[in-house]
Parts: structure tokens; C-alpha cells; sequence
């Protein structure tokens, strides 16, 4: 090992001529538009509390713009500290009277009914999330969406059997949880979070990020459709400040967060001397580890579902490529020639691979650190495609000759944006694959499965996928090492979150 | 030119080429795109006849059908070729004299190849010398299967000197092959021993062609032509029916190799039943309406 320590960090640079494959097509493909006629969007919204819809106390409303078109579609109530109190009373006189007294199979019912409604309007919501939020109906439709039903399903099966799930133990709700959710999956996050605090008879107020909070509203018509008790689950929007009254509100039992390490930091300060519980899911720089025995053309295409999948916009987002040394030409190459067939555009356009960047301030963020990385001495790699003049829209895009101390490569992005090193030992790549304060998703392809378990019992990361990257399943639990967050969400580790055993 | 170790395997994960393809299955082609890749379809397609019952007059009406895919509609590309048994070779090219429609024949014992080598060369040499353009050899899976790379190899390169000027396909009959990675092989195999173009299946046996084998033997010669700046042609064949899966594979080619292979230089399909399903998909594009298959030729 000591004689490859000197130049370990050595900046990698690809020497092979770029590929030969000309994919400026004869045969395009016509705009295959998804219709969004159907789909019917209010011109304001107001907070969700105790089943009602109700006007914000302050009478103010915030704008919310499709970041593909930059247009304004609707405009969300800014809840303040009075609308937070309300909903937090809201939520404790339906835990301490009507939800409590209902039995845990009922519980199981609702959840089930959500789910299946969801199902119905599963359209519906998908072309909501790609207008609100920019990412592309492919995704919104396959995954996203199908993904909430699940979790839904999963943890209403769990209502009822709570004393299996945790043998001799008497799970009881731990009260109301206020939840505070991202952008990036705003209805899949939701489902993570107000699903198995339902299961266990919990009561919720979810706040929703401030650009995306169109499906929430939408999921609240489903709560009431569904038939749950007033009061069980509440709504309401807003930005930073309005998420800052809900964690600091004295009446909530548990704060369940998912967003940037950096807020996440605030809310671990904010409640340190309290007795509130919380579950913490915040930011990733992930690495992507290539062995020379892998098969190349499917980690190929798992490079690209883990960084260029929604954007870049994934928490899990696999965002450091360390490839072995012997077929970094030949990765690279590839990868550069698989850039070109990514279609970048309207998020709504079934064939559209890479959609809008969530907001003009994520837009701003992204081509910093674009600049930044040139700066750095960074070589940048973008795709030729054509991208829509108006919208927030980047290319996705490859930094090579980089290494562990670039900045491209210590922090986190959150843009379609990869970075490329080389490793030559197993050791170096784990050394390296942990040489960051995040911990939360990364990958190995080899064709050797010894190696994959070798390689994640030495990697400081809560989920290690093999020859595959971002699948999620709600069976699964999910969360981060180090800065990447505290306690698990999925999975029974998921529902131990919401109970008091 | 390297050789490459045969014996070494190339790693292919079945789950991510089967990921892989149901993701580039999730294309949508409409409009204009899918008329041109209707046509696109029609004019790759190795219109196919091998039977025991084959005889002159079937092959004629095959060659017509060829020449004349559907005389109401103006500007229809024709067929690639015309694939036939050595013994209809003459007739077929008679009846295509004065177009550019090859004549394909399948030769080497197909479609076991279970002969003498001798023979099976002998096969080859009567199908050029009757005229045939093209050449569709099987390779011995046998051998694959034992680890006999080197006699596979040597074979193909036999046949490839018998072929003379015309052109050869290798069929590996990846449905006897059962794995991807023995797919990626033979493929190797066949580029490396002289094949212009490497192709799924005799359609004698089930499964024929699969669009996952499809992908791992483009994704093989996207490699070649990396290491080498070759092009190798692609044929699918067997199970092809319907335009829709025709449109999925033209979708499967363009993103993996490029515009360079969108043509029958480079891809065909070895079917027969999908001729009749593009021609009433281009009459619905143009028209609005379906129309009964009493309206097309039915041979």
C-alpha cells in the first residue's frame, strides 16, 4: 500500500480521443406531450387544518412558479406562528380524542383507502409534481407516484400488528409529529413520513417546501375523501420561518425533517434540551465505485440513474464517480457518449430524461458551482443537447481531473453534475468513498460478489447499492451516517420512529 | 488486429440490460417520427421464407411482394432483401434482376448446421455462385457450448473466405446460447472472424430474437467499433411481428450506436409478418383509419 500513497491523489485526466458515435440523429422524436388538460389547479390555496381549508391569519400568500416555463400557477397561504399553533392544537385534540379512541384496524382502513384513492388520481398527481416541481413525467409517473401508493400500503398493513412488529413490547404513539419535507420528491416524501406516523396512531402537521407544495394540498383532498377524522393529519405551507415555528412549537412530540444538512444542523440545535424526539434525513455526496471487473455498460447506465435521475435533485444521489484506473478511458468515454442521448426538456414530454431544475435560487446554486469547478482547474464535460430557452435547465454535465480536495467534489450540489476520480485498490476507493462528513447512499459494480460485501461493511454509508443504484422499496429502511442524519425512515426502523416502545 | 482471449468473459448483468431496455421501451413515437420509423422499418426488413415447402412459385410471389410492398401508396421504400434456402437463390434473383433488393441465402447446414465443415462450405459456395448477395451462416453452438472458441472462430472465418464478395451474417442462435454473457461472446467471436453482421436467430426455434440479446449484441459491436472503427450490421430475427416492436428496437439502435446504423447498410430485421403490420400502421398514419388486411397481399 505505501508505495501508492505518494500520488493517490494525483488528478486524473482521460487521454482517449472522443468516440466516433455520431448521435446527431437522422430520426427525431416528435414532442410526445403528456395532456394536462385534466388536471385542475386553483388559483389559491389555503392551510389544511383540522379538515377544513382555512385562510392564512395573516391574509398573505406566496406565488409558486413551473419552473419549466417560469410562469406562476398558483399561490400557497404563508402560514405564521398563529396558523402553526392552530394546526398544533388541531392535531393534540384528535390524538387525545377521536383518532385515539379508533381501533388500530380502523387505522389500517384509512391508510389502505389513501392509498387506493391515490391510485385512481395516480395521473393526476403525476402531472401535478413535474408542473410544480420540473422533474419529468417518466419519472413522476413510474416512480414517484406508484412509490407513495406503496408506502401507503405498506404501512397501513402494519397498523393492526404493531405488538408483532415489536415482540413484548406495547407500541404506543408518540403524539403529534410535525414533519418537514424537501422539493425534491414532494409526495413521495410526504408518504415517508405521514404513513407510518398514521400506522401508529400518531397525529401529523406536515409543512411541505415552499416550491413544491401543490401535491400535499391535492393529498389533503384525499385525506378527506378518505374519510380520516378531522384534525389527524394538517397542511400547511410556507418557508423557512414557518418550518422554524413548527419545530420550535411546545406542543409537538417528534420533529421528523428531510432537506440540507445545514438546516438540519439548526433543528438538532433548536431542539437539543428538549424532550422531543426527531429523525433526521439531510444531504449526500455519494460515490459511485467502479471496479475493473464490473460489467461496464450496465454500471454505464447505473452512473446515470444515480446522479442524472431527477435532476441531480436526490439526497442519495450517487454524485462522486471513483472508477479503477484501468478502465477510467474506457467508463468515461462511454459515459460521455450516453450523455448525448439524454434528452433534456419538458418535464412533461413522455420522453424527456432530464427535466427543469426545481427554482431560479437551485438554478443560481447549480451554475455556481459550475463556475466553481472551472475555476478550480476542473475539466467540464456537458452534453450538446438542446435545452428550452425558457425554464430553469442544465445540461448534465462531467468534472474530470478533479480529486478529493476540489470543492466540486466535497459538497454537495444537488444538480445533474458528476465528478470523476480513479482509484486503484479496493482500500483506496473505500478510503476515499468515505473521505466526506455526509454518509447516506453509495454504489459498487463488480462482477464479483464477495467483493460487494467486502467493500460495504468497510463503507460509512447508510445504504450500499450493488450493481444497481436509487431503487427503493418501503420494506427497506433508509438514512444517513455522520452528517447525512439521524434514525431510519422505511421499514420497521421506519416505524419504530413513531412509536414509544 | 488484437485478438482478444475468448476464454476471458466479458461481465454482463441480465438485471440492467433488462432495466435498460424496458426504460428505452418507455420512448413514445408519434407523428412524423413514427411514420419515418415505419419506413425506416420497412425498408430493413429480410423478407423471409424458409420452409421445407417452399417452391419457385412461393418465392416469385415473395420477390413481388419484395419489389412492390404495397402499390396504393406512393414513395414506399422497398425491402432490404429477400432471404431464401441455395435452392431458390436463382429464382429469387431473377425475379429481383433490376432492383436493389439483395438476395439473402441461408447456407452451412442451417439451421443446425450439423454437417461436415466441408459440406457446410460447400453449401456456402452454391449459394454465391447461384448469385445470393449475402450469406446467413449458423455457428456451431455445440462447440460454443463445449469451450471450443477456437474452432467457432475458425469456422466463421471459412465460411467468411467461401462468401467471396458477399456479405456475411453470423447467426449465433442466441436462444440456445441461454446467457447474456455467451451471447457477448459469440458476438466477439463472429466480429473478430470477418462478419458483417452478427444476427439473433435462425426463427427455428423459440426464444428467437429478444430485444435485451438485441442490446447486449449492439452494446458488443459499439466495443468493436471502439477498438477497431469498424462497423458491424445487426439483424434481429424470429418473434418480430408488430411495427410497435419494430419502432422499440429502431429506438434500442438509435441510442445505442447512433444515426450511422439507422440504415439497412447496418440493421435489418429477418421477418415476414412484420411487412403487413407496417404497411397498415403507415396506411392508419396517413389516412386516420385502420384498414381490414384483406387490403394487403397476403404473401
Amino acid at each position: 500500500m505505501s508505495n501508492t500513497t505518494e500520488t493517490k491523489n494525483a488528478p486524473y485526466k482521460p487521454t482517449s480521443p472522443n468516440s466516433k458515435l455520431d448521435f446527431e440523429s437522422v430520426w427525431e422524436y416528435a414532442p410526445a406531450p403528456q395532456s394536462s388538460d385534466f388536471v385542475d389547479i386553483k388559483e389559491q390555496y389555503d392551510l389544511y387544518i383540522g379538515g377544513k381549508f382555512v385562510k392564512p391569519s395573516k391574509g398573505r400568500y406566496f406565488k409558486s412558479t413551473n419552473p419549466a416555463t417560469e410562469e406562476v400557477i398558483t399561490e400557497f397561504a404563508e402560514a405564521t406562528q398563529k396558523d402553526v399553533d392552530k394546526a398544533v392544537k388541531t392535531a393534540r385534540k384528535a390524538f387525545e380524542g377521536e383518532w385515539s379512541q379508533i381501533s388500530a384496524k380502523e387505522r389500517g382502513k384509512y391508510m389502505y383507502r389513501i392509498a387506493r384513492l391515490l391510485q385512481e388520481r395516480a395521473r393526476e398527481f403525476a402531472v401535478l409534481e413535474s408542473m410544480d416541481g420540473g422533474k419529468p413525467i417518466r419519472e413522476s409517473r413510474d416512480i414517484d407516484i406508484p412509490l407513495v401508493a406503496a408506502y401507503f400500503f405498506y404501512y397501513a398493513g402494519w397498523a393492526d400488528k404493531l405488538e408483532y412488529a415489536f415482540p413484548g413490547k406495547k407500541p404506543k404513539p408518540l403524539g403529534v409529529c410535525g414533519q418537514i419535507i424537501p422539493w425534491n420528491f414532494p409526495l413521495l416524501m410526504l408518504s415517508w413520513k405521514i404513513a407510518p406516523a398514521l400506522a401508529c396512531g400518531n397525529t401529523v402537521v406536515l409543512k411541505p417546501a415552499e416550491t413544491t407544495s401543490l401535491t400535499a394540498l391535492k393529498f389533503a383532498e384525499l385525506v378527506k375523501d378518505a374519510g380520516v377524522p378531522d384534525g389527524v393529519v394538517n397542511i400547511i405551507t410556507g418557508a423557512g420561518q414557518t418550518g422554524a415555528e413548527l419545530v420550535n412549537h411546545k406542543d409537538v412530540n417528534k420533529i421528523a425533517f428531510t432537506g440540507s444538512t445545514s438546516v438540519g444542523k439548526i433543528i438538532q440545535k433548536s431542539l437539543a434540551g428538549t424532550d422531543k424526539k426527531y429523525t433526521l434525513e439531510l444531504g449526500g455526496k455519494g460515490a459511485l465505485i467502479i471496479f475493473e471487473d464490473a460489467p461496464i455498460d450496465q454500471a454505464v447506465e447505473g452512473i446515470i440513474n444515480a446522479i442524472y435521475f431527477n435532476q441531480g435533485h436526490v439526497c442519495c444521489a450517487g454524485s462522486r464517480l471513483l472508477v479503477q484506473e484501468g478502465v477510467a478511458d474506457k467508463v468515461i468515454n462511454k459515459l460521455k457518449d450516453r450523455l448525448e442521448t439524454l434528452i433534456v426538456g419538458d418535464p412533461l414530454d413522455k420522453n424527456t430524461d432530464i427535466g427543469a431544475i426545481n427554482s431560479k435560487e437551485q438554478f443560481e446554486t447549480i451554475n455556481k458551482y459550475l463556475e466553481l469547478g472551472v475555476d478550480e482547474g476542473a475539466d467540464v464535460y456537458q452534453s450538446k443537447c438542446k435545452v428550452p430557452e425558457n425554464g430553469y435547465f442544465i445540461r448534465p454535465t462531467l468534472f474530470t481531473n478533479v480529486s478529493q480536495s476540489n470543492r466540486v467534489v466535497q459538497e454537495e450540489i444537488f444538480g445533474p453534475v458528476l465528478t470523476v476520480q480513479t482509484f486503484r485498490t479496493a482500500d483506496e476507493a473505500i478510503e476515499k468513498a468515505n473521505n466526506t462528513p455526509y454518509g447516506l447512499a453509495s454504489g459498487i459494480w463488480t462482477d464479483k460478489g464477495s467483493k460487494i460485501f467486502q467493500m460495504g461493511s468497510g463503507m460509512r454509508s447508510g445504504v450500499v447499492w450493488a450493481n444497481t443504484f436509487n431503487k427503493f422499496d418501503p420494506t427497506s429502511p433508509f438514512g444517513g451516517y455522520k452528517e447525512s442524519g439521524v434514525g431510519r425512515e422505511g421499514g420497521l426502523h421506519g416505524l419504530a420512529a413513531y412509536t414509544k416502545i | 488486429m488484437k485478438y482478444p482471449d475468448f476464454n476471458q468473459t466479458v461481465p454482463i448483468d441480465h438485471v440492467g440490460v433488462e432495466e435498460r431496455v424496458s426504460r428505452l421501451n418507455k420512448r413514445s413515437i408519434k407523428k412524423e417520427s413514427k411514420i419515418q420509423a415505419l419506413k425506416m422499418a420497412l425498408s430493413m426488413i429480410d423478407l423471409t421464407t424458409l420452409e421445407g415447402k417452399d417452391s419457385p412459385g412461393k418465392v416469385m410471389q415473395l420477390c413481388q411482394k419484395a419489389k412492390h410492398p404495397h402499390p396504393s401508396i406512393p414513395d414506399l421504400p422497398t425491402v432490404a432483401a429477400v432471404c431464401v434456402y441455395p435452392s431458390m437463390v436463382r429464382i429469387a434473383k431473377k425475379a429481383l434482376k433490376g432492383t436493389d433488393i439483395h438476395v439473402a441465402s441461408v447456407a452451412t447446414a442451417f439451421p443446425s448446421g450439423q454437417a461436415p465443415l466441408s459440406m457446410r462450405l460447400e453449401d456456402v459456395r452454391f449459394a454465391v455462385a447461384e448469385g445470393a448477395d449475402e450469406v446467413d451462416m449458423v455457428i456451431s453452438r455445440g462447440a460454443f457450448l463445449e469451450g471450443d472458441y477456437h474452432r467457432v472462430f475458425d469456422e466463421i472465418a471459412a465460411v467468411k473466405e467461401a462468401c467471396d464478395e458477399a456479405h456475411l451474417k453470423v447467426i449465433l442462435e442466441t436462444g440456445e446460447l441461454h446467457t447474456y454473457e455467451n451471447v457477448r461472446k459469440a458476438s466477439d467471436i463472429a466480429m473478430h472472424a470477418g462478419a458483417d453482421f452478427i444476427k439473433t436467430s435462425t426463427g427455428k426455434m423459440s426464444p428467437a430474437a429478444t430485444q435485451p440479446v438485441t442490446l447486449v449484441m449492439l452494446e458488443a459491436i459499439r466495443d468493436f467499433h471502439y477498438a477497431t472503427g469498424k462497423m458491424i450490421g445487426m439483424k434481429p430475427a424470429g418473434g418480430i411481428r408488430t411495427a410497435k416492436q419494430a419502432i422499440q428496437y429502431l429506438v434500442i439502435v438509435k441510442e445505442t450506436l447512433g444515426a450511422a446504423w439507422l440504415t439497412n447498410k447496418y440493421f435489418r430485421f429477418g421477418a415476414s409478418s412484420l411487412t403487413n403490420d407496417l404497411l397498415m400502421q403507415i396506411v392508419k398514419q396517413e389516412t386516420g383509419n385502420y384498414q381490414s388486411l384483406d387490403y394487403f397481399s397476403a404473401d
